[in-house]
């Protein structure tokens, strides 16, 4: 199993943060993982990139050129991200800021509002996590088990309180995509 | 105990493996993408009760590193292409007074200022004496972040044993990368090698004047010493040229490359084995020394070699000169801060084979 994901938002949406707990928490269950983000000289705005491998095998290039599912949060990451997701490949579309659909008919939709389920939850800043486990739940690459130990491990003890917040925004995106 | 695997940036491994290597001091000027490195150093060295400055400039740095060398201290500075062009002239007296110390670069695009992306253009820079004089050191490119930790922790060792400088030759994506990493363990700066050749804290230990110079303006002694130095550099060729090959047995083609075009060179090989097709791969661990012995093997069973680098052919010249004429060289780069992409690389092997 190899999962190649692609990673576009506006800076400020949490791309880089979703890219790195994603591979945070496949290392945790085992397997092999490049987290690779685009880095820029802008100081802000400017879309966020993260190229993202999963693998239960020594993983070769870190660059994703060929994405086998791509996460687009925002209106100018549709054409990035519909350009170069791989044939029968899985766009996950945060649905509350991207209001068309994709050209593409080769490859898999999967629509999320992940801004509208994170207000339900409490804060538009976990819109990224409700991608996260819709990502988790599409492509079955990273189980997101043990989910509260993990993310203890991850965080900073001074963060710990916003753990619950988290895992329920992630459960939120497994569930909208059921 | 092996330690539990961390997930860090190639930058912050490379910093954590030097203190625990046992750096004790570190001079730095900032640059991107080797920034983390530096950022990570000025926590972590202090924090360690160690030695970290952010000098006013590259060549300040590099000088820094020489005094701070010069006294026994395992010292280590850091930068990216054109911060590394400025501490050359610090690296050859470095080289002329026989003294260890730790450079690492992380490469990005050039000449001149150049971008910010990650390339190899310095290869000739670094393996053929980037400064003045008749010189070498260590060059060790890793390709993942587990092996730019542990090439960093081993740059201290190698350059003590050796008496000369060691430089850990990254990249921009080995520096910006995330992987998994486990770290080595934590050297008790008391078990450290003696240097008995240090200069200071001459009156407490009551030992003769040492010098740690390079200058020398008797022509006959300065011969004497560049042979010695190349005697110590013969040794090293015959006993460290170090690589790590895959499916060379089944192949008449082995891609050669390093560092992060290596990754690339694999990709493309996993691309050609699903279709049916052999290839190998031979992946230079250390750049000074070079793996010669092992590229003049191949030649001589009759493989042909396509090298993958992430410049307009650098490398590409080590492997002629070991290969001497006895085989087929075809070169692939792409440079500026382009990444090859596996796709492209493969499709290169399918030309180069006709397939």
């Amino acid at each position: 199993m190899t999962e190649k994901t692609f990673m576009a938002g506006f800076g400020g949406q949490g791309i880089i943060s979703l890219g790195q707990l994603w591979v945070y928490c496949g290392m945790k269950e085992g397997l092999n993982v490049t987290f690779f983000p685009y880095y820029g000289a802008e100081k802000r705005g400017g879309i966020a990139r993260a190229n993202v491998i999963v693998s239960d095998k020594e993983i070769a290039s870190p660059l994703v050129t060929k994405p086998d599912s791509a996460i687009v949060m925002n209106m100018d990451s549709l054409p990035i991200c519909e350009e170069i997701v791989k044939p029968n490949g899985t766009l996950l579309i945060n649905s509350s800021l991207v209001k068309v659909d994709p050209n593409r008919k080769d490859v898999k939709v999967v629509k999320v509002p992940c801004n509208e389920l994170a207000e339900e939850i409490g804060d538009v800043k976990i819109a990224n996590m409700v991608m996260m486990g819709a990502l988790s739940k599409v492509t079955g690459a990273v189980k997101l088990a043990k989910l509260e130990e993990v993310l203890k491990s991850f965080f900073p003890e001074n963060k710990h309180k916003y753990i619950p917040m988290n895992i329920k925004a992630i459960e939120a995106g497994m569930n909208a995509v059921k | 105990m092996a330690e539990e695997k961390r997930l860090m940036k190639g930058n912050d491994a490379i910093g954590e493996a030097a203190i625990r290597a046992g750096c004790t001091a570190y001079f730095g000027y900032p640059i991107t993408p080797q920034n983390e490195l530096t950022a990570y150093m000025a926590k972590n060295m202090i924090d360690n009760k160690r030695t970290f400055i952010q000098a006013e400039s590259e060549v300040a740095a590099i000088n820094m590193v020489y005094g701070a060398a010069a006294t026994g201290a395992r010292a280590m500075t850091s930068s990216s292409s054109p911060g590394i062009s400025l501490k050359q002239e610090g690296i050859s007296y470095a080289c002329g007074a026989d003294l260890p110390l730790v450079v690492v670069n992380v490469m990005r695009s050039g000449p001149g200022l150049g971008g910010i992306v990650p390339s190899q253009a310095d290869y000739f820079q670094s393996t053929r004496g980037g400064g003045h004089g008749d010189y070498y050191h260590f060059v060790l490119a890793p390709k993942s972040v587990q092996e730019a930790a542990d090439l960093t922790y081993e740059a201290f060792d190698l350059a003590d044993e050796w008496r000369m400088p060691a430089m850990v030759l990254a990249d921009g994506l080995i520096g910006q990368m995330m992987e998994g990493v486990v770290l080595p363990e934590k050297r008790d700066l008391s078990k450290l090698p003696k240097k008995p050749w240090a200069v200071g804290h001459q009156g407490e230990l009551k030992r003769p004047i040492n010098h740690v110079t390079s200058i020398n303006l008797v022509p006959q002694e300065l011969e004497a010493t560049v042979k010695a130095r190349f005697e110590r550099y013969a040794k090293i060729k015959a006993s460290l040229q170090r690589f790590e090959e895959l499916n060379i047995d089944k192949s008449d083609l082995v891609l050669v490359a390093y560092g992060t075009a290596s990754r690339i060179a694999l990709g493309a090989l996993e691309l050609a084995k699903a279709d049916g097709i052999n290839v190998g791969l031979l992946r230079p661990i250390t750049l000074w020394p070079y793996p010669e012995k092992r590229v003049s093997e191949l030649a001589q069973q009759g493989k042909r070699f396509l090298v993958v680098e992430m410049s307009m052919g650098q490398m590409v010249e080590d492997v002629r000169l070991a290969v001497n004429g006895r085989a087929q060289i075809d070169f692939y780069g792409r440079t500026g801060g382009m990444i090859p992409t596996e796709d492209e690389v493969y499709a290169e092997i399918r030309r180069i084979l006709k397939k």
